[in-house]
Protein backbone atom coordinates (compact mmCIF):
# COMPACT_ATOMS: atom_id res chain seq x y z
CA UNK A 1 0.00 0.00 0.00
CA UNK A 2 0.97 3.72 -0.44
CA UNK A 3 1.69 4.66 2.82
CA UNK A 4 0.64 8.56 1.64
CA UNK A 5 -2.90 7.24 0.13
CA UNK A 6 -4.54 8.23 3.71
CA UNK A 7 -2.90 11.55 3.18
CA UNK A 8 -4.35 12.32 0.07
CA UNK A 9 -8.01 12.14 1.36
CA UNK A 10 -9.08 15.39 3.03
CA UNK A 11 -11.06 12.90 5.34
CA UNK A 12 -8.53 10.79 6.70
CA UNK A 13 -6.09 13.92 6.68
CA UNK A 14 -8.02 15.70 9.41
CA UNK A 15 -8.46 12.22 11.49
CA UNK A 16 -4.69 11.99 11.24
CA UNK A 17 -4.49 15.90 12.84
CA UNK A 18 -7.31 15.24 15.44
CA UNK A 19 -5.39 12.19 16.50
CA UNK A 20 -2.35 13.30 16.52
CA UNK A 21 -3.19 16.47 18.78
CA UNK A 22 -5.75 14.88 21.01
CA UNK A 23 -3.16 11.69 21.20
CA UNK A 24 -0.03 14.30 22.43
CA UNK A 25 -1.66 16.18 25.02
CA UNK A 26 -4.42 13.37 26.44
CA UNK A 27 -1.47 10.88 26.21
CA UNK A 28 0.88 12.89 28.39
CA UNK A 29 -2.08 14.36 30.72
CA UNK A 30 -3.08 10.31 30.69
CA UNK A 31 0.93 10.04 32.77
CA UNK A 32 -0.79 12.25 35.61
CA UNK A 33 -3.88 10.73 35.50
CA UNK A 34 -2.60 7.24 36.76
CA UNK A 35 -0.10 8.69 38.85
CA UNK A 36 -2.65 10.50 40.99
CA UNK A 37 -4.84 7.56 40.58
CA UNK A 38 -7.44 9.19 38.42
CA UNK A 39 -8.16 6.26 35.97
CA UNK A 40 -11.70 4.80 37.18
CA UNK A 41 -12.62 8.69 37.97
CA UNK A 42 -11.90 9.96 34.49
CA UNK A 43 -13.97 6.89 33.07
CA UNK A 44 -16.32 7.67 35.12
CA UNK A 45 -16.68 11.37 33.86
CA UNK A 46 -16.41 9.99 30.30
CA UNK A 47 -19.22 7.32 30.54
CA UNK A 48 -21.23 10.04 32.50
CA UNK A 49 -21.12 12.88 30.15
CA UNK A 50 -22.97 11.19 27.67
CA UNK A 51 -26.57 12.54 28.39
CA UNK A 52 -24.83 15.85 27.82
CA UNK A 53 -23.74 14.90 24.78
CA UNK A 54 -27.19 13.69 23.59
CA UNK A 55 -29.10 16.87 25.03
CA UNK A 56 -26.51 19.29 22.33
CA UNK A 57 -26.81 16.81 19.02
CA UNK A 58 -31.20 16.77 19.77
CA UNK A 59 -30.90 20.65 20.63
CA UNK A 60 -28.27 21.29 17.75
CA UNK A 61 -26.12 22.55 19.75
CA UNK A 62 -22.54 22.06 19.81
CA UNK A 63 -21.59 19.03 21.01
CA UNK A 64 -18.29 20.60 23.09
CA UNK A 65 -20.61 22.10 24.41
CA UNK A 66 -22.98 19.40 25.52
CA UNK A 67 -20.18 17.69 26.55
CA UNK A 68 -18.13 20.15 28.80
CA UNK A 69 -21.92 20.27 30.76
CA UNK A 70 -22.05 16.72 30.59
CA UNK A 71 -18.94 16.28 32.85
CA UNK A 72 -20.06 19.34 34.88
CA UNK A 73 -23.03 17.42 35.66
CA UNK A 74 -21.56 13.92 35.97
CA UNK A 75 -18.68 14.94 38.42
CA UNK A 76 -21.83 16.94 40.99
CA UNK A 77 -23.25 13.35 40.24
CA UNK A 78 -20.37 11.13 41.30
CA UNK A 79 -19.33 13.49 43.95
CA UNK A 80 -22.91 13.59 45.57
CA UNK A 81 -23.28 9.63 45.42
CA UNK A 82 -19.76 9.03 46.62
CA UNK A 83 -20.89 11.06 50.49
CA UNK A 84 -23.02 7.88 51.35
CA UNK A 85 -20.51 5.77 53.89
CA UNK A 86 -23.05 3.21 54.04
CA UNK A 87 -22.81 2.35 50.09
CA UNK A 88 -18.93 3.02 49.46
CA UNK A 89 -18.14 5.86 46.56
CA UNK A 90 -16.56 2.56 44.15
CA UNK A 91 -20.07 1.83 44.21
CA UNK A 92 -21.80 4.61 44.49
CA UNK A 93 -20.07 5.73 41.16
CA UNK A 94 -20.88 2.64 39.69
CA UNK A 95 -24.16 2.56 40.13
CA UNK A 96 -24.49 6.63 39.27
CA UNK A 97 -22.70 6.19 35.82
CA UNK A 98 -24.48 3.35 34.80
CA UNK A 99 -27.42 5.52 35.44
CA UNK A 100 -26.28 8.38 33.11
CA UNK A 101 -25.12 6.13 30.64
CA UNK A 102 -28.75 4.21 30.33
CA UNK A 103 -30.36 8.27 30.61
CA UNK A 104 -27.99 8.93 27.53
CA UNK A 105 -29.03 5.82 25.68
CA UNK A 106 -32.43 6.43 26.19
CA UNK A 107 -32.62 9.84 25.36
CA UNK A 108 -30.63 9.02 21.98
CA UNK A 109 -32.43 6.02 21.18
CA UNK A 110 -36.02 7.89 21.07
CA UNK A 111 -38.01 7.09 17.92
CA UNK A 112 -37.56 11.67 16.64
CA UNK A 113 -34.22 11.27 18.02
CA UNK A 114 -31.38 11.98 14.82
CA UNK A 115 -29.52 8.36 14.59
CA UNK A 116 -26.06 9.83 16.22
CA UNK A 117 -26.10 7.33 18.78
CA UNK A 118 -23.42 5.39 17.38
CA UNK A 119 -21.42 8.27 17.06
CA UNK A 120 -21.66 9.57 20.44
CA UNK A 121 -20.76 6.58 21.92
CA UNK A 122 -17.62 4.79 19.89
CA UNK A 123 -16.39 8.15 18.17
CA UNK A 124 -15.72 8.73 14.74
CA UNK A 125 -12.48 10.24 14.04
CA UNK A 126 -13.18 10.70 10.42
CA UNK A 127 -16.17 12.60 10.85
CA UNK A 128 -14.44 15.82 12.84
CA UNK A 129 -15.51 19.19 11.69
CA UNK A 130 -13.22 22.38 11.50
CA UNK A 131 -14.46 23.70 14.69
CA UNK A 132 -13.26 20.07 16.30
CA UNK A 133 -9.75 20.49 15.11
CA UNK A 134 -9.82 24.03 16.18
CA UNK A 135 -10.58 22.54 19.35
CA UNK A 136 -8.35 20.19 19.91
CA UNK A 137 -5.38 22.66 19.05
CA UNK A 138 -6.11 25.51 22.02
CA UNK A 139 -6.69 22.13 24.12
CA UNK A 140 -3.62 20.74 23.32
CA UNK A 141 -1.75 24.33 22.58
CA UNK A 142 -3.25 26.07 26.39
CA UNK A 143 -3.66 22.51 27.84
CA UNK A 144 -0.01 21.76 27.22
CA UNK A 145 1.22 24.65 28.43
CA UNK A 146 -0.97 24.34 31.90
CA UNK A 147 0.13 21.11 32.30
CA UNK A 148 4.06 21.48 31.68
CA UNK A 149 3.62 24.52 33.80
CA UNK A 150 2.41 22.64 36.51
CA UNK A 151 5.05 20.01 36.25
CA UNK A 152 6.78 20.83 39.34
CA UNK A 153 3.58 21.20 41.97
CA UNK A 154 1.98 18.09 40.23
CA UNK A 155 5.39 15.87 40.84
CA UNK A 156 5.27 17.49 44.47
CA UNK A 157 2.26 16.39 45.47
CA UNK A 158 2.32 12.70 43.79
CA UNK A 159 5.56 12.28 45.39
CA UNK A 160 4.56 13.30 49.05
CA UNK A 161 1.44 15.34 49.23
CA UNK A 162 2.60 16.02 53.12
CA UNK A 163 5.95 17.61 52.28
CA UNK A 164 4.55 19.56 49.40
CA UNK A 165 2.47 21.13 51.55
CA UNK A 166 5.70 22.43 53.34
CA UNK A 167 7.08 23.52 50.80
CA UNK A 168 4.09 25.84 49.76
CA UNK A 169 2.11 23.64 47.28
CA UNK A 170 -1.88 22.47 48.03
CA UNK A 171 -2.05 19.71 47.11
CA UNK A 172 -5.97 20.48 46.71
CA UNK A 173 -5.03 22.67 44.43
CA UNK A 174 -3.05 21.28 42.55
CA UNK A 175 -5.58 18.56 42.52
CA UNK A 176 -8.61 20.53 41.37
CA UNK A 177 -5.82 21.66 38.78
CA UNK A 178 -5.37 18.26 36.93
CA UNK A 179 -9.03 17.55 37.25
CA UNK A 180 -10.01 20.52 35.50
CA UNK A 181 -7.46 19.74 32.94
CA UNK A 182 -9.20 15.79 32.23
CA UNK A 183 -12.41 17.64 32.11
CA UNK A 184 -11.35 19.77 29.82
CA UNK A 185 -9.47 17.25 27.89
CA UNK A 186 -12.77 14.60 27.70
CA UNK A 187 -15.13 17.23 26.73
CA UNK A 188 -13.05 17.64 23.73
CA UNK A 189 -11.40 14.20 22.59
CA UNK A 190 -14.97 12.66 23.56
CA UNK A 191 -16.16 13.74 20.46
CA UNK A 192 -13.63 12.34 18.11
CA UNK A 193 -13.25 8.84 19.79
CA UNK A 194 -16.80 8.47 21.35
CA UNK A 195 -18.30 7.99 25.50
CA UNK A 196 -17.11 4.54 25.73
CA UNK A 197 -13.46 4.96 24.07
CA UNK A 198 -12.06 8.34 24.65
CA UNK A 199 -10.61 6.65 28.01
CA UNK A 200 -7.99 4.56 25.99
CA UNK A 201 -6.46 7.35 24.81
CA UNK A 202 -6.00 9.19 28.73
CA UNK A 203 -4.94 5.88 30.15
CA UNK A 204 -3.75 3.42 27.62
CA UNK A 205 -0.25 5.51 26.82
CA UNK A 206 0.48 5.92 29.95
CA UNK A 207 -0.03 2.20 31.24
CA UNK A 208 2.77 1.34 27.82
CA UNK A 209 5.24 3.92 29.52
CA UNK A 210 4.70 3.57 33.11
CA UNK A 211 7.73 1.09 33.64
CA UNK A 212 10.28 2.62 30.97
CA UNK A 213 10.67 6.14 32.22
CA UNK A 214 13.11 7.73 34.72
CA UNK A 215 11.21 11.07 35.30
CA UNK A 216 8.12 12.84 34.86
CA UNK A 217 9.25 15.13 31.74
CA UNK A 218 10.31 12.04 29.90
CA UNK A 219 6.90 10.22 31.02
CA UNK A 220 5.04 13.03 29.78
CA UNK A 221 6.79 13.01 26.20
CA UNK A 222 6.83 9.17 26.24
CA UNK A 223 2.89 8.79 26.57
CA UNK A 224 2.32 11.68 23.98
CA UNK A 225 4.38 9.61 21.66
CA UNK A 226 2.88 6.49 22.13
CA UNK A 227 -0.76 8.07 21.79
CA UNK A 228 0.25 9.91 18.61
CA UNK A 229 2.09 6.88 16.93
CA UNK A 230 -0.91 4.56 18.07
CA UNK A 231 -3.86 7.11 17.09
CA UNK A 232 -1.77 6.97 13.27
CA UNK A 233 -2.09 2.91 13.57
CA UNK A 234 -5.10 3.23 14.30
CA UNK A 235 -5.94 5.45 11.39
CA UNK A 236 -4.22 3.38 9.10
CA UNK A 237 -5.27 0.10 10.19
CA UNK A 238 -9.09 1.70 9.48
CA UNK A 239 -8.23 2.73 6.01
CA UNK A 240 -6.65 -0.79 5.47
CA UNK A 241 -8.89 -3.12 6.89
CA UNK A 242 -12.46 -0.81 6.09
CA UNK A 243 -12.71 -0.91 10.24
CA UNK A 244 -14.29 1.81 12.34
CA UNK A 245 -11.83 4.39 12.94
CA UNK A 246 -12.63 5.33 16.40
CA UNK A 247 -12.49 1.40 17.78
CA UNK A 248 -9.41 0.94 15.93
CA UNK A 249 -7.98 3.85 17.23
CA UNK A 250 -8.83 2.88 20.72
CA UNK A 251 -7.65 -1.23 20.05
CA UNK A 252 -3.94 0.47 18.98
CA UNK A 253 -3.81 2.50 22.28
CA UNK A 254 -4.69 -0.62 23.96
CA UNK A 255 -2.17 -2.93 22.32
CA UNK A 256 0.33 -0.34 22.90
CA UNK A 257 -0.31 -0.68 26.54
CA UNK A 258 -0.24 -4.49 26.32
CA UNK A 259 2.98 -4.15 24.67
CA UNK A 260 4.43 -1.56 27.22
CA UNK A 261 2.98 -3.82 29.83
CA UNK A 262 4.86 -7.00 28.65
CA UNK A 263 8.60 -5.37 28.14
CA UNK A 264 10.81 -5.83 31.36
CA UNK A 265 10.13 -2.33 32.80
CA UNK A 266 12.70 -0.31 34.36
CA UNK A 267 11.38 -1.38 37.88
CA UNK A 268 11.40 -5.29 37.72
CA UNK A 269 15.28 -5.13 36.21
CA UNK A 270 16.26 -3.41 39.37
CA UNK A 271 14.18 -5.23 41.85
CA UNK A 272 15.72 -8.41 40.14
CA UNK A 273 18.94 -6.78 41.09
CA UNK A 274 18.26 -5.24 43.94
CA UNK A 275 16.81 -8.86 45.66
CA UNK A 276 19.91 -10.15 47.03
CA UNK A 277 20.71 -6.20 48.64
CA UNK A 278 17.09 -6.01 50.11
CA UNK A 279 17.71 -9.16 51.80
CA UNK A 280 20.87 -7.97 53.10
CA UNK A 281 19.67 -4.75 53.90
CA UNK A 282 16.89 -6.53 55.86
CA UNK A 283 19.58 -8.13 57.75
CA UNK A 284 21.87 -5.26 58.13
CA UNK A 285 18.44 -3.44 59.68
CA UNK A 286 18.01 -6.60 62.35
CA UNK A 287 21.86 -6.21 63.28
CA UNK A 288 20.95 -2.54 63.72
CA UNK A 289 18.12 -2.49 66.17
CA UNK A 290 19.79 -5.48 68.33
CA UNK A 291 22.61 -3.16 68.60
CA UNK A 292 20.04 -0.84 69.75
CA UNK A 293 18.28 -2.62 72.71
CA UNK A 294 22.06 -4.19 73.46
CA UNK A 295 22.92 -0.44 73.60
CA UNK A 296 20.03 0.56 75.86
CA UNK A 297 20.13 -2.06 78.39
CA UNK A 298 23.88 -1.66 78.93
CA UNK B 1 18.20 32.96 49.85
CA UNK B 2 21.19 31.32 51.12
CA UNK B 3 21.85 27.95 49.71
CA UNK B 4 22.18 25.04 52.06
CA UNK B 5 26.25 25.16 51.35
CA UNK B 6 26.08 28.89 53.30
CA UNK B 7 24.42 27.24 56.24
CA UNK B 8 22.64 29.16 59.15
CA UNK B 9 18.86 29.35 59.46
CA UNK B 10 16.99 32.31 57.61
CA UNK B 11 17.05 34.19 60.36
CA UNK B 12 14.55 37.01 59.64
CA UNK B 13 11.16 34.36 59.72
CA UNK B 14 11.79 33.68 63.88
CA UNK B 15 10.55 35.64 66.24
CA UNK B 16 11.62 38.74 67.82
CA UNK B 17 11.78 37.12 70.87
CA UNK B 18 13.73 34.01 69.37
CA UNK B 19 10.65 31.72 69.72
CA UNK B 20 10.59 29.39 66.53
CA UNK B 21 7.80 26.82 67.69
CA UNK B 22 4.88 27.85 69.98
CA UNK B 23 1.66 25.65 70.12
CA UNK B 24 -0.60 26.67 72.97
CA UNK B 25 -3.50 24.22 74.32
CA UNK B 26 -4.14 22.70 71.19
CA UNK B 27 -6.58 19.87 70.58
CA UNK B 28 -6.40 18.23 66.99
CA UNK B 29 -9.07 15.89 65.09
CA UNK B 30 -9.79 14.11 61.97
CA UNK B 31 -13.13 14.74 61.63
CA UNK B 32 -14.45 12.98 64.90
CA UNK B 33 -13.65 13.00 67.93
CA UNK B 34 -10.34 14.26 69.43
CA UNK B 35 -6.77 12.54 68.88
CA UNK B 36 -4.78 14.61 70.57
CA UNK B 37 -5.31 16.84 73.60
CA UNK B 38 -3.81 19.40 75.64
CA UNK B 39 -1.15 20.32 73.73
CA UNK B 40 1.09 23.12 75.13
CA UNK B 41 4.75 23.94 74.61
CA UNK B 42 6.87 26.04 73.14
CA UNK B 43 10.75 26.01 71.76
CA UNK B 44 13.52 28.68 71.48
CA UNK B 45 14.75 28.64 68.06
CA UNK B 46 18.09 26.34 67.98
CA UNK B 47 16.08 23.68 70.12
CA UNK B 48 15.71 20.43 69.34
CA UNK B 49 12.76 18.47 70.79
CA UNK B 50 12.28 14.71 70.54
CA UNK B 51 8.55 13.56 70.21
CA UNK B 52 7.81 10.26 72.19
CA UNK B 53 4.47 8.38 72.06
CA UNK B 54 2.99 4.36 70.88
CA UNK B 55 1.59 4.31 67.84
CA UNK B 56 -1.41 6.12 67.40
CA UNK B 57 -0.57 8.28 70.31
CA UNK B 58 -0.35 11.49 68.29
CA UNK B 59 2.94 11.95 67.25
CA UNK B 60 2.31 12.31 63.28
CA UNK B 61 -1.00 14.61 63.93
CA UNK B 62 1.31 17.31 65.59
CA UNK B 63 3.48 17.28 62.92
CA UNK B 64 0.88 18.08 60.48
CA UNK B 65 -0.79 20.27 62.77
CA UNK B 66 2.48 22.36 62.80
CA UNK B 67 2.88 22.04 58.70
CA UNK B 68 -0.68 23.61 58.52
CA UNK B 69 -2.07 20.21 56.87
CA UNK B 70 -4.28 19.59 59.83
CA UNK B 71 -6.51 22.66 61.50
CA UNK B 72 -6.74 22.85 65.01
CA UNK B 73 -9.86 22.25 66.24
CA UNK B 74 -9.22 24.01 69.86
CA UNK B 75 -6.20 26.13 70.38
CA UNK B 76 -2.89 27.11 68.34
CA UNK B 77 0.13 26.22 66.78
CA UNK B 78 2.76 28.71 65.08
CA UNK B 79 5.66 27.96 63.62
CA UNK B 80 8.25 31.15 62.50
CA UNK B 81 8.61 30.72 58.90
CA UNK B 82 7.40 27.28 56.62
CA UNK B 83 8.64 24.41 58.25
CA UNK B 84 10.40 21.83 56.43
CA UNK B 85 8.48 18.35 56.83
CA UNK B 86 10.22 15.01 56.49
CA UNK B 87 6.78 11.92 56.40
CA UNK B 88 7.84 8.50 57.17
CA UNK B 89 9.13 7.28 53.93
CA UNK B 90 6.47 4.31 53.67
CA UNK B 91 3.92 7.67 53.47
CA UNK B 92 5.93 8.47 49.42
CA UNK B 93 5.13 7.40 46.22
CA UNK B 94 8.29 4.72 45.36
CA UNK B 95 6.83 3.76 42.43
CA UNK B 96 7.04 7.11 40.96
CA UNK B 97 9.41 8.07 38.33
CA UNK B 98 11.66 10.67 40.02
CA UNK B 99 15.33 10.75 40.97
CA UNK B 100 17.59 11.91 44.03
CA UNK B 101 17.80 14.37 42.42
CA UNK B 102 14.42 15.70 41.22
CA UNK B 103 13.59 15.38 44.97
CA UNK B 104 15.92 17.68 46.15
CA UNK B 105 15.20 19.99 43.73
CA UNK B 106 11.43 20.34 44.90
CA UNK B 107 13.04 22.31 48.15
CA UNK B 108 13.57 25.26 45.87
CA UNK B 109 9.75 25.14 45.28
CA UNK B 110 9.43 26.99 48.36
CA UNK B 111 11.04 29.86 46.54
CA UNK B 112 7.18 30.08 44.88
CA UNK B 113 7.72 30.56 41.31
CA UNK B 114 6.62 26.66 41.16
CA UNK B 115 5.53 27.45 37.39
CA UNK B 116 8.92 27.83 36.05
CA UNK B 117 11.77 25.01 35.57
CA UNK B 118 14.00 25.11 38.26
CA UNK B 119 16.93 27.39 37.89
CA UNK B 120 20.63 26.58 37.07
CA UNK B 121 21.69 27.93 40.87
CA UNK B 122 18.74 25.72 42.58
CA UNK B 123 20.31 22.85 40.71
CA UNK B 124 23.81 23.64 42.06
CA UNK B 125 21.76 23.54 45.55
CA UNK B 126 20.47 20.54 44.90
CA UNK B 127 23.68 18.79 44.22
CA UNK B 128 25.37 20.66 47.26
CA UNK B 129 22.52 19.01 49.42
CA UNK B 130 23.11 16.09 48.32
CA UNK B 131 26.89 15.85 48.71
CA UNK B 132 25.99 16.79 51.99
CA UNK B 133 24.02 13.84 53.05
CA UNK B 134 26.38 11.96 51.39
CA UNK B 135 24.56 10.62 47.84
CA UNK B 136 26.54 13.03 45.31
CA UNK B 137 27.45 9.78 43.71
CA UNK B 138 23.24 8.32 43.96
CA UNK B 139 21.68 11.81 42.18
CA UNK B 140 20.73 10.11 38.79
CA UNK B 141 19.24 6.94 40.97
CA UNK B 142 15.31 6.56 40.95
CA UNK B 143 14.28 7.72 44.77
CA UNK B 144 12.02 4.38 45.09
CA UNK B 145 15.22 2.55 44.23
CA UNK B 146 17.55 3.86 47.53
CA UNK B 147 17.41 2.12 50.68
CA UNK B 148 15.05 3.33 53.78
CA UNK B 149 18.25 5.29 54.96
CA UNK B 150 19.36 6.90 51.89
CA UNK B 151 15.49 7.92 50.94
CA UNK B 152 16.00 9.70 54.18
CA UNK B 153 18.74 11.58 53.97
CA UNK B 154 17.32 12.72 50.28
CA UNK B 155 14.38 13.93 52.12
CA UNK B 156 16.73 15.73 54.58
CA UNK B 157 18.48 17.20 51.16
CA UNK B 158 15.41 18.65 50.29
CA UNK B 159 14.63 20.35 53.76
CA UNK B 160 18.28 22.29 53.09
CA UNK B 161 17.98 23.21 49.99
CA UNK B 162 14.25 24.75 51.19
CA UNK B 163 16.11 26.51 54.09
CA UNK B 164 13.56 26.09 56.29
CA UNK B 165 14.30 27.22 60.27
CA UNK B 166 12.10 24.51 61.62
CA UNK B 167 12.55 20.59 60.60
CA UNK B 168 9.45 18.65 61.44
CA UNK B 169 10.64 14.93 60.64
CA UNK B 170 8.55 11.63 61.38
CA UNK B 171 10.40 8.71 62.71
CA UNK B 172 13.91 9.90 61.16
CA UNK B 173 15.60 6.62 61.33
CA UNK B 174 12.49 3.88 61.69
CA UNK B 175 13.76 1.07 59.78
CA UNK B 176 16.95 3.04 58.44
CA UNK B 177 20.73 1.40 58.50
CA UNK B 178 23.56 2.18 60.84
CA UNK B 179 25.51 3.81 58.19
CA UNK B 180 22.48 6.27 57.66
CA UNK B 181 21.43 6.51 60.59
CA UNK B 182 24.95 7.90 61.53
CA UNK B 183 24.79 10.09 58.89
CA UNK B 184 21.10 11.62 60.25
CA UNK B 185 22.40 11.50 63.45
CA UNK B 186 25.79 14.06 62.51
CA UNK B 187 23.21 16.15 60.17
CA UNK B 188 20.95 16.87 63.43
CA UNK B 189 24.04 18.11 65.32
CA UNK B 190 24.95 20.45 62.39
CA UNK B 191 21.40 21.86 61.78
CA UNK B 192 21.25 22.46 65.39
CA UNK B 193 24.77 24.04 65.44
CA UNK B 194 22.60 26.29 62.70
CA UNK B 195 20.82 27.66 64.37
CA UNK B 196 17.82 25.27 63.15
CA UNK B 197 14.43 23.99 65.16
CA UNK B 198 14.21 20.00 65.11
CA UNK B 199 11.27 18.53 65.94
CA UNK B 200 11.76 14.42 65.62
CA UNK B 201 9.32 11.89 66.45
CA UNK B 202 10.60 8.28 67.28
CA UNK B 203 10.27 5.22 69.18
CA UNK B 204 13.92 5.07 70.51
CA UNK B 205 13.22 6.03 73.99
CA UNK B 206 16.72 6.25 74.54
CA UNK B 207 17.74 8.18 72.12
CA UNK B 208 15.69 11.35 73.73
CA UNK B 209 18.85 12.17 76.38
CA UNK B 210 20.34 13.80 73.21
CA UNK B 211 17.91 16.10 73.03
CA UNK B 212 16.74 19.75 74.62
CA UNK B 213 13.66 19.01 75.02
CA UNK B 214 11.63 15.63 75.51
CA UNK B 215 8.11 15.77 74.55
CA UNK B 216 5.81 12.78 75.81
CA UNK B 217 2.16 11.96 74.11
CA UNK B 218 -0.30 9.51 74.73
CA UNK B 219 -3.92 11.16 72.89
CA UNK B 220 -2.54 13.83 75.12
CA UNK B 221 0.46 15.53 76.63
CA UNK B 222 1.92 13.78 79.31
CA UNK B 223 4.79 15.43 79.90
CA UNK B 224 7.12 18.56 78.70
CA UNK B 225 10.73 19.66 79.85
CA UNK B 226 14.59 18.30 79.74
CA UNK B 227 14.98 15.04 79.17
CA UNK B 228 16.26 14.53 83.25
CA UNK B 229 13.03 15.87 84.49
CA UNK B 230 10.58 14.18 81.63
CA UNK B 231 12.06 10.44 81.16
CA UNK B 232 10.87 9.57 84.61
CA UNK B 233 9.27 5.66 85.20
CA UNK B 234 5.66 7.78 85.66
CA UNK B 235 5.64 9.59 83.09
CA UNK B 236 6.83 6.84 80.47
CA UNK B 237 4.36 4.39 82.06
CA UNK B 238 1.85 6.90 81.18
CA UNK B 239 3.14 7.26 77.92
CA UNK B 240 3.49 3.68 76.73
CA UNK B 241 1.21 1.79 79.30
CA UNK B 242 2.25 -2.01 79.53
CA UNK B 243 4.15 -1.10 76.60
CA UNK B 244 7.02 0.21 78.21
CA UNK B 245 9.98 -1.89 79.69
CA UNK B 246 12.00 0.22 82.33
CA UNK B 247 15.76 -1.10 81.83
CA UNK B 248 17.70 1.21 84.37
CA UNK B 249 15.98 3.18 86.98
CA UNK B 250 18.61 5.19 89.39
CA UNK B 251 16.21 6.00 91.76
CA UNK B 252 14.51 9.02 91.03
CA UNK B 253 17.70 11.80 90.28
CA UNK B 254 18.62 11.42 86.05
CA UNK B 255 16.38 10.42 83.00
CA UNK B 256 15.44 6.08 83.37
CA UNK B 257 17.16 3.82 80.91
CA UNK B 258 13.60 2.05 78.87
CA UNK B 259 13.12 0.36 75.96
CA UNK B 260 9.09 0.83 74.12
CA UNK B 261 7.71 -2.42 72.95
CA UNK B 262 6.02 -1.31 69.91
CA UNK B 263 3.16 -3.24 68.75
CA UNK B 264 2.88 -2.50 65.23
CA UNK B 265 -0.25 -2.92 63.18
CA UNK B 266 1.23 -3.41 60.01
Amino acid sequence: MDLLEPLQSGIERRALLEVALLGGFCGALGFWVTSFRLSYPAESLAHGLLPGLVVAALAGLPLLLGAAGGVAVAAAVVALAGRDPRIGSDSATAVAVTGMLGLGGLLALAPDAPARLEELLFGDPLGVSDGDLVAAGVLALLGGAAMIALQRPLTAVALDAGGALALGIRPTAVRLALLGLLAAALSVAVQGLGSLLVLAVLVAPAVAVRGHVASPVRAMAAAGAVAIAAGVAGIYASHLLGSAAGASVALALCLAALAGAALPSRNARSVRRDAGASVGGQAARALGDAGARSRASQ
Amino acid sequence: MSGPAAGGATGGERGANGTAVRVHDLSLAYGGGPVLEGVDFSLAAGESLCVLGPNGGGKTTLLRALTGELAALRGSADVAGRPAYLAQTERTRLDFPVSALDVALMGSLANGRWWLPARRSDRAAARAALARVGLEDRAGVRFGELSGGQRQRVLLARALVQDAAVLLLDEPLAGVDPASAERIATLFAELRDEGRTLLVSTHDVDSARDFDRVLCLNRRQVAFGEPASVLTRTALEQTYGSEIVVLEDEGGAGPVRAIAVQHHAH
